[in-house]
């Protein structure tokens, strides 16, 4: 199984990539020692954010599905925390509301995929079709200020947001500052690693014959629907993780970071980091969360100016994606001054490979 | 009893408006080069500024309002030129491309000129039939909405430029052996989905709050109305707002304005589960 880690889908292979990784890891996991906790809370909330950047490259990147609804089950499962969280009491419970939650998410995109997908909704309509039903969503969740927007004891609040629940918890152990960074760092490598599995195995393998060209695959015998469905619904599973993490790292969650312009965050960090591989789409977003933090201390919009003109230069200059470029001419060039003949067997890694 | 038919009339008039005045540019550039505008919203928001600022410098609101429709077309042309131009053969990208644009447009718009701007109110004018009364500009705007429509339509069938315009939609390679300038109708076609997106704006300036997001309010429903109705604008995009607007004025009347919303999405999602081409694609069949 473990063998799956590695393969055709995925770039990096080797003791190279893997003591990379393991470096990284280290340096990741030592990371809360020496620095201060405020920082080590920033660095969590960056981490919060890659989960829906990684469903999002599972989905356009390997199932040439272009979902902009990513803060939809952000949105969903975010809220969907909160409410449940405070329903059930907060606790240990949190921890099931966690789980709950992020289903329900993924029963969301199950719903919604079924008609998009057995509907046979193509590239451009996938996307505006997930992108309305986003907006509807923000705009519903505005406009519930009053207090007959309710659920149990847990008021939407409108564009106030909604707050009062408890962060995750274990006992009467709340899982905030390190205790938070660590589970963050955990559940990344995770999924990373469940992700390479995924994508390199039987399943994986169909997702992107789906993505190469859907009507191979079908005369092949696979019903690509369910194929996609089952993508559309782990990539959106995943955006539920970041908004359940999200809501319970601030206590606090708005129908901001389910609109206009969030919904186009996750698109600028995936598209700018290299869609089709999920270890450039990793090490991608978390650059550009951290540079777009610290605009945003300073201003907000200029911020955002910044993501809108990245996107633009990333399709008119590198569609493929900046970091992915550079890791792929950095990896030849290394590659290049050692063995010079492989770089050519290197250059379309689709094709099988014989080791 | 006749007050309340017209009345009935007047809030299906009032949604088929909003919708064919929003869908309608964006429905032109998605027909003629398979593009969704990303950024139409913003075109839309263009032509809601420019309209103001115009009219806060004593231009009468007519005359503002073509003015901003026109300024929003060229900054369309040059746009196309630019930025979409590259993008006819990778329509995906070109949407990330918009939206880029959009994002960009958007937050600069709010870091310059801030969140608010003077309005100019809605013009003066109600009539009544009945116990009721109604705004006179509403009926204007369900007007203008008519005359895109035929404007379109004259356009598109009756000028050698509809001729050529559907040629090159219809097959563009052939178009271009036959010695259309194919490059040309893009551009243009392009500006006239801005410009209609600018007339939106305009036409709506007066009855709203200016925003730099504003675009957003008629995103949704610009998007839905093209995803039922397809590629076609007049075969497509009309009947679909027709369809859309019955249903969201039943619910609107019923439940409120979000409610409304919400509806029109759940019918456009199952909808798509069974004429994933939009309505379009029925009638043209039909037609043939």
């Amino acid at each position: 199984m473990f063998k799956l880690l590695e393969g055709p889908q995925t770039l990096g292979r080797g003791k190279m990539f893997w003591s990379c990784f393991l470096v990284v890891l280290a340096g990741a996991l030592a990371y809360p020692l020496f620095a201060d906790s405020y920082d080590v809370g920033n660095f969590a909330y960056f981490l919060i954010w890659i989960f829906m950047a990684l469903g999002l490259c599972l989905m356009w990147g390997y199932g040439g599905m272009l979902s902009f609804g990513q803060t939809l089950f952000f949105g969903i499962a975010g809220y969907g925390y909160g409410v449940l969280a405070i329903n059930m009491g907060g606790g240990t419970a949190t921890i099931a509301a966690l789980a709950l939650s992020v289903v329900l998410a993924m029963i969301a995109a199950g719903i919604l995929g079924y008609f998009m997908i057995w509907g046979g909704i193509n590239g451009i309509f996938f996307g505006i079709v997930t992108l309305s039903a986003t907006l509807v969503l923000a705009f519903f969740l505005g406009q519930t200020a009053g207090p007959e927007w309710h659920i149990g004891p847990a008021r939407l609040n409108g564009f106030n947001g909604m707050k009062g629940m408890d962060p995750l918890t274990v006992g009467d152990f709340y899982i905030e500052g390190s205790a938070l960074y660590y589970v963050m760092v955990a559940l990344i490598v995770i999924v990373y690693l469940a992700l390479r599995m995924l994508v390199n195995s039987g399943i994986g393998n169909v997702i992107v014959a789906t993505r190469e060209n859907p009507q191979r695959a079908e005369m092949l015998g696979y019903d690509v629907r369910k194929y996609q469905l089952l993508t559309f619904v782990i990539g959106s599973g995943l955006a539920g993780l970041s908004g359940a993490l999200y809501t319970s790292w601030g206590q606090f969650i708005t129908p901001s970071s389910i609109g206009l312009p969030a919904a186009a965050m996750p698109i600028v960090w995936v598209a700018f980091s290299g869609r089709s591989d999920l270890t450039a789409t990793l090490v991608g977003s978390f650059l550009l969360l951290f540079g777009f933090q610290t605009i945003t201390v300073y201003s907000q919009q200029a911020a955002l100016v910044l993501m809108g003109a990245l996107l633009l230069a990333t399709v008119m200059l590198a569609p493929q994606g900046f970091v992915l470029g550079i890791g792929k001419l950095a990896a030849d060039w290394w590659r290049g001054r050692r063995w010079p003949s492989d770089v050519v067997a290197e250059a379309g890694r689709l094709q099988p490979e014989d080791s | 009893m006749s007050a309340e038919v017209f009345s009935l009339f007047y809030q299906f008039a009032d949604v088929f408006a909003f919708l064919i005045l929003s869908a309608a540019g964006l429905a032109i550039v998605f027909g003629m080069m398979g593009v969704i505008n990303m950024a139409h919203g913003e075109f839309i928001m263009c032509g809601a500024y420019v309209t103001v600022g115009l009219v806060n410098l004593g231009v009468p609101l007519a005359i503002a309002q073509m003015l901003a429709a026109v300024t929003a077309g060229l900054i369309g042309v040059l746009v196309e030129f630019l930025v979409v131009r590259r993008f006819y053969k990778r329509p995906l990208d070109s949407l990330l491309a918009t939206w880029g644009l959009s994002l960009i447009v958007t937050q600069s718009m709010l870091l310059i000129v801030g969140s608010a701007v003077r309005g100019i109110g809605t013009p003066e004018g109600s009539f009544a039939i009945g116990g009721y009364t109604f705004s006179t500009y509403r009926l204007v705007l369900f007007g203008c909405a008519v005359a895109v429509l035929a404007g379109l339509y004259t356009i598109f069938m009756k000028t050698r430029f509809g001729v050529i315009a559907r040629a090159t939609m219809q097959n563009a390679a052939m178009a271009k052996a036959l010695g259309a300038r194919t490059g040309r109708i893009y551009a243009i076609s392009f500006g006239i989905g801005t410009g209609l997106a600018g007339l939106c704006g305009a036409l709506y300036a007066p009855t709203m709050t200016l925003i730099p997001t504003m675009g957003a309010t008629f995103v949704v429903e610009s998007f839905v109305t093209v995803v039922i109705g397809g590629a076609n604008v007049l075969l497509g995009t009309a009947p679909a707002a027709v369809f859309l607007a019955m249903i969201r004025m039943a619910l609107n009347a019923s439940y409120g304005q979000i409610i409304g919303q919400i509806g029109m999405l759940v019918a456009v999602i199952l909808i798509i589960r069974v004429l994933p081409e939009g309505l379009s694609s029925v009638l043209v069949r039909r037609g043939r």
